[in-house]
């Protein structure tokens, strides 16, 4: 057992960090790092520089334009970044459909979509979930006919991040009604200029646009887009399920934040001290600090296993990371207090100062956290409820 | 980075189960703990053979240089097994008269197996906080005469030494004028008060009345002794999260074993997500201290102090969380059968619980760890 990093590590942290400190653009990072929104040109353009780097999919496979780094090399990446306060790389494309394309998907399919991926050419969007499939994802009723050539796509898919910048859509559909529910499943790609696409906004609690329903009436879709066998959807999404999972804890991002937490409850005052050597209210921040603690070191353990892949251990993962995002905006709102109520969403979309707080600095860091904190209840429902992760936990690692 | 144990921690880890299992079943255990004494000789000898006593102590006294981590997974098997040894009272005294840097020839005796230590550190009114310490040192001719009460001293009748710590000047809450001296079991005035503990382990109260010592029985430097008694609680306190994590896994495993046998309305109690769900939140909490407990096996040793501390006592608290959840709730899930004295997982729980209150609990750590440079943000930062 040895914890430290090793010299190489260590040398490549600060290669990192030297490639984050001229690259990264000030307005970009002053957004991320006070919770503001960001805008699809603002994902774009980070994409852009990190893919210019040739760093833009530390995951994939050095011939389809990996890095080869190690588990631990793209852990330290994703700390580095975390800690700078970059726009996060978005998944769906990445993460989510290239590996699926580059496991099951046709040479063309991989020649043409792969390298627009990696660089960020179009935007994907996932559709999953449908307003009668959510944690039941298998009972999903959108459909695909063939028709010669094509397939006609009809049906509805919901909570789809993002899908007012997309350009593309990989989804879920059924193309078999007649079987056992999982194996009547394919996987499509789907482009959403198609004619019969229709995207409709969700707007959160926050009053934010993050969220769509996609709509599908008679989208004619190329049998070229199919990935792998017509039925064999279920699978490749359960592969996706397992792939590269360790991001999800979003430890990085947490200790940011730990350290935003701390700043901000130095500058808040309760009875003239700042509120962080309240011990009522430090006992709160200390004990979420160590439980962030134990879940790094989790995170780098299972990193560590390099080869053997998170597996079922990614649902822990996703229950402690998403419980410690959540605690952590709760810690944020209790330290502003009262100042969390007035909202003002042109100040989060960058476009005006805060109507009450003006140009205060302290009332600044404030403004946008109560938002943030009603924004990330969704981070234990997303991605596999915390309820079905303790099911996966039960079933595949307690035998239960 | 590698979380790994190698080769030979792995060997040693497997002997010891293996002798474990043999000798040392839970009926043997609970037929040692209702003897007079309290522990076995016989399972001294075989710690003993197996190099126990030797692996943590300084090659010099005959030692095998052991590390924090090294003891990782042997403590984890003790854990297991739910060890009433004096093993642990042995080792951690053993690292206070090593950090001492004297006393060569009892920590030969350590290692050799012929001399058991106990830490006489703790008095009534401190609570977790080792250097509230009323026990006076004071100075005469060459030597020290002591007087004073210590409690709670883990297997303090069944060693042939106390480490003990007491006041040779300041004020009683003072870190400075703290004294450590090595006493033996059987020196006039001393007086030892055996009791159970209710984990199945022993404890004493010692009474020192005009205890007479000579210069060698101080360790380390009169008055400093705090150093040494705050770096010894941290390695005591790593050792302790990895029997924790040792004594976890195996009541996880006992209670998913019944949660797969027990039958109710129909079908095995594992069927139902309620239990599913608290099982899950169990393994999570198991997870996470195993993290821990390694982090502070990692750290226990080291010579930056500040990192140690925090490491160590970070550790503690979620350890000592993890402890409590995982053990009350597996008596939950164990229904009636899980408070009997028949079943495992309450001896587990009781040893789980005292765990979380020895050497500091989840509130004192939780304290030290903010207390430590790292916790607030530097100004200006």
């Amino acid at each position: 057992m040895d914890l430290h990093y090793s010299t190489e590590d260590n040398a490549f942290r600060d290669t990192v960090r030297a490639f984050l400190e001229t690259h990264l653009p000030p307005e970009l990072q002053r957004k991320v790092r006070l919770h503001l929104r960001l805008a699809r040109e603002d994902y774009v353009r980070w994409h852009k520089i990190v893919a210019a780097q040739g760093w833009a999919a530390p995951n994939w496979p050095v011939e389809h334009g990996g890095t080869g780094w190690s588990a631990i090399q793209r852990h330290i990446w994703e700390d580095e970044c975390a800690r700078a306060g970059t726009p996060p790389i978005l998944p769906f494309g990445v993460n989510m459909v290239a590996p699926v394309i580059m496991a099951f998907g046709s040479e063309q399919q991989k020649a043409h979509y792969l390298p627009r991926i990696l660089h960020c050419d179009d935007w994907w969007c996932q559709g999953y979930s449908e307003p009668g499939a959510g944690s039941d994802l298998a009972s999903l009723k959108t459909t695909a006919v063939r028709d010669g050539d094509h397939y006609i796509v009809n049906g509805q898919k919901t909570w789809t991040t993002l899908a007012q910048h997309a350009d593309m859509i990989f989804c879920l559909v059924r193309t078999d009604t007649a079987v056992r529910k999982q194996e009547g499943i394919s996987f499509l790609l789907i482009d959403m200029k198609t004619p019969g696409v229709t995207v409709r906004p969700i707007i959160m609690l926050d009053e934010d646009h993050e969220v769509n329903e996609v709509f599908f009436d008679n989208v004619r879709v190329p049998l070229a887009n199919l990935v792998g066998q017509e039925n064999r959807g279920w699978t490749y999404a359960k592969y996706l399920l397992g792939h590269e999972r360790t991001g999800i804890a979003a430890v990085g991002r947490s200790k940011r934040e730990l350290a935003f937490l701390k700043q901000l409850a130095m500058q808040q005052h309760k009875r003239g001290e700042p509120l962080l050597r309240d011990p009522a209210f430090a006992a709160k921040v200390a004990s979420l600090e160590i439980e962030l603690m134990a879940l790094e070191m989790t995170v780098l353990r299972v990193a560590s296993e390099e080869g053997k892949g998170p597996g079922p251990q990614a649902s822990m993962l996703k229950v402690r990371g998403s419980e410690i995002q959540q605690q952590l905006t709760e810690l944020m709102v209790e330290a502003i207090g009262p100042q969390a109520l007035p909202f003002d969403p042109a100040y989060l979309d960058g476009d005006a100062p805060h109507s009450a707080a003006g140009d205060d600095l302290t009332a600044d860091l404030a403004a946008p956290l109560a938002a943030y904190y009603f924004n990330y209840r969704k981070t234990s429902i997303y991605g596999g409820s915390n309820e079905i992760q303790k099911n996966i936990i039960t079933q595949m690692i307690l035998g239960l | 980075m590698d979380f790994t144990i190698n080769q030979d921690q792995q060997q040693l880890a497997d002997a010891l189960r293996r002798w474990l299992d043999k000798e040392y079943s839970f009926e043997q255990r609970r037929a040692i703990i209702h003897t007079g004494s309290g522990i076995s000789q016989q399972a001294w000898a075989g710690l003993v053979e197996l190099g126990l006593t030797a692996l943590p102590l300084p090659g010099e006294a005959g030692g095998f240089d052991g590390t924090a981590a090294d003891m990782l997974p042997v403590m984890q098997e003790l854990g297991r097994a739910l060890l009433v040894e004096p093993y642990f009272a042995t080792i951690w005294g053993a690292r206070l008269l090593a950090l001492g840097g004297a006393h060569q020839a009892q920590l030969q005796q350590v290692a050799d197996g012929s001399l058991r230590l106990a830490c006489a550190l703790g008095e009534r009114q401190a609570r977790h906080d080792l250097h509230d310490i009323a026990t006076t040192a004071v100075a005469s001719g060459e030597g020290f005469v002591l007087d004073g009460e210590k409690t709670v001293v883990l297997h303090g009748a069944q060693a042939g030494s106390l480490i003990v710590s007491a006041r040779s000047s300041g004020n009683q809450l003072d870190l400075d004028g703290v004294s450590l001296f090595l006493v033996p079991a059987d020196a006039p005035g001393v007086m030892l008060r055996d009791c159970r503990t209710i984990d199945g382990q022993r404890a004493a109260t010692v009474t020192l009345v005009q205890v007479v010592l000579g210069s060698e029985a101080l360790i380390g430097t009169v008055g400093k002794g705090w150093e040494l008694l705050d770096a010894a609680l941290d390695y005591g306190a790593a050792l302790l999260c990895a029997e924790a994590v040792g004594a976890m896994d195996a009541l996880l495993a006992a209670t998913l074993e019944y949660l797969k046998t027990r039958q109710q309305f129909g079908a095995p109690i594992g069927k139902f997500q309620a239990l599913q769900h608290r099982m899950a939140d169990m393994f999570i909490h198991l997870e996470q201290a195993r993290s821990m407990a390694m982090l502070a096996a990692g750290k226990a040793d080291s010579t930056d102090v500040a990192e140690r501390r925090r490491a160590v006592s970070a550790a503690k608290v979620r350890v000592s969380q993890a402890a409590t959840f995982v053990g009350q709730q597996a008596v939950q899930l164990h229904g009636g059968m899980g408070v009997t004295d028949e079943l495992p997982a309450a001896h587990y729980f009781k040893r789980l619980s005292m765990i979380a209150l020895t050497l500091g609990d989840a509130q004192h750590h939780l304290e030290r760890f903010i207390a430590q440079p790292g916790f607030l943000p530097v100004q200006g930062a």
